[in-house]
């Protein structure tokens, strides 16, 4: 097929990184602010960002009901940090009145590794991601703290206080990092969701 | 392999990839965790706790400092977003104690009241991450080296006059464009005439950008002025006085933030700006005496 098209959320956030590593892998980007900017897409990228901010955003201006009802009709989806908040159906330490646009069955914990003076790197495996660990910055980054049956976990976070929480995961063609691989320069995240969506289109 | 995996806090990376998170932002200065609410419900993407804003600070004088640890601890507890706290040019102990209070990025800024002449905080001694103040491309690479993970343009904070903002914003973007078009020879002169470290400077030839974010701060009162900070090229605001000094700053909070995400769209801009009420009253710069303007501290 011909270069997929992947819209990238663009209401604020590290969206240029996205776009970049997106672009590098052969696919072809654009913003995504208002729902029209949905037609057409054969994938959608969530990016990091402040996720409270990104969803008032979307409620605000009638984008949060069309990502859902694309979410739900088979549009792949990837997500890193916020996006990993927004694709979760259940999230704690959050706002009571943070909506999401969910798409993975699983409980997402923000803020999960503490405040910015604890934000760190470290290596992730990372299943169906060949080529050793990947090298993974996590920015007042979530978990996931409970993933329903249908969730496959793709990696967990080794060693530390924090050993053994998951950090990755897929349910069908909707894919979350709690860390950023837009930020490294490792590419190899982004080509698999490359790849799925070239599968799915 | 799995119970030896390193993990480090505190690299450069990690601080600067914090502020590429706020991307397309604005952070809020708030003096209380009333005000902190009203900031996240408007869709802050961070706050800075102050003592007072900058027009407080300039109509009432005196010396002003790093904010009351309680009134710090009281915001982190009202939000969930980040929070960020001022410490004074030179004051590495304020900056200590910040950090220790969990606050997630320190401005080391030039509203408060210089504690040093002559030098700044060395920010790569800290885990937490600095934003630093900055006129020019030699400000902003001084800061760079010294460890800033975030350079915003100072602007002249407290007067609700956007006029100095851009000129800062001009400033640097134009001392990153000449830098690109300089050859080797040409950069080693250019790095002495900037008062800047070789290294950054070549990278920001090669590079066309700053290592770090740029954001814009000092005088936004506006949706209006917000949007034409980020077309001049800033990657996210500040705003100080211009929300909480105005008439009504929960809805001119939002707009902000609105005017912020669509600044390329006139019709937005104009549609957040209807009915806001009273903006802050604003100062004209040739009425402060140039040693009250903040602009001019920080070397």
């Amino acid at each position: 097929m011909s270069a997929p098209r992947i819209g990238v959320l663009a209401l604020q956030g590290d969206v240029r990184e996205h776009r970049a590593v997106l672009e590098a892998q052969g696919a072809r980007t654009s913003a995504v602010r208002r729902p029209e900017e949905l037609d057409g897409l054969d994938g959608l990228v969530l990016p990091g960002g402040e996720s409270t901010t990104i969803a008032k955003l979307a409620h605000r201006w009638g984008l949060l009901e069309p990502l859902r009802a694309a979410v739900r009709g088979g549009l792949p989806a990837y997500g890193s940090c916020a996006g990993m908040i927004l694709l979760a159906d259940r999230l704690l330490d959050a706002p009571a009145d943070q909506q999401t646009i969910g798409g993975l069955d699983v409980t997402v914990r923000r803020n999960a590794f503490g405040r910015q003076v604890d934000s760190f790197e470290s290596e992730v495996d990372v299943a169906g991601v060949p080529g050793g660990p990947v090298h993974a910055v996590f920015i007042r980054a979530p978990w996931v703290e409970e993933a329903g049956e249908q969730v496959q976990v793709l990696g967990r976070v080794s060693g530390g206080p924090a050993d053994g929480r998951i950090v990755a995961v897929r349910q069908g063609s909707v894919v979350a990092t709690s860390f950023h691989p837009e930020l490294t320069g490792d590419t190899r995240l982004h080509r698999l969701f490359v790849e799925l969506v070239r599968a799915a289109a | 392999m799995s119970e030896t995996t390193p993990s480090t806090t505190g690299t450069d990376r990690v601080k600067r990839g914090m502020a590429e998170q706020l991307k397309g932002g604005v952070i809020m200065d708030v003096v209380d965790a009333a005000q902190a609410r009203i900031a996240e419900d408007a869709g802050a993407v961070a706050v800075m706790a102050l003592e007072r804003v900058p027009a407080d600070i300039r109509a009432q004088g005196g010396i002003a400092r790093m904010s009351d640890p309680d009134m710090i601890d009281g915001i982190i507890a009202a939000v969930s977003i980040p929070v960020m706290a001022k410490a004074r040019i030179g004051h590495f102990v304020e900056a200590r104690v910040l950090q220790s209070l969990g606050v997630d990025y320190i401005d080391e800024s030039e509203v408060l009241t210089p504690a040093d002449e002559a030098h700044h905080i060395v920010k790569t001694d800290f885990t937490v991450p600095f934003v630093c103040g900055a006129t020019d491309l030699g400000e902003a690479l001084r800061r760079i080296s010294e460890g800033a993970a975030m350079i915003r343009s100072k602007g002249e904070a407290g007067t609700g006059n956007v006029v100095e903002a851009t000129r800062h914003m001009r400033s640097i973007r134009a001392g990153i464009r000449r830098l690109s078009t300089l050859d080797e020879t040409e950069l080693y002169v250019a790095a002495k005439e900037l008062r800047a470290p070789y290294d950054l400077v070549l990278e920001v030839a090669r590079t066309g950008k700053l290592p770090t974010v740029l954001f814009t701060a000092g005088g936004i009162a506006t949706p209006a002025d917000a949007a034409m900070m980020m077309q001049l090229g800033a990657d996210g605001v500040f705003v100080g006085s211009g929300i909480f000094k105005s008439g009504d700053p929960a809805q001119r909070a939002a707009a902000i933030v609105q005017a912020t995400t669509f600044h390329d769209d006139p019709s937005v801009i104009a549609k957040v700006s209807r009915g806001l009420g009273e903006a802050m009253v604003g100062i004209n710069i040739d009425q402060i005496p140039a040693e009250q303007r903040y602009a001019n501290r920080g070397w």
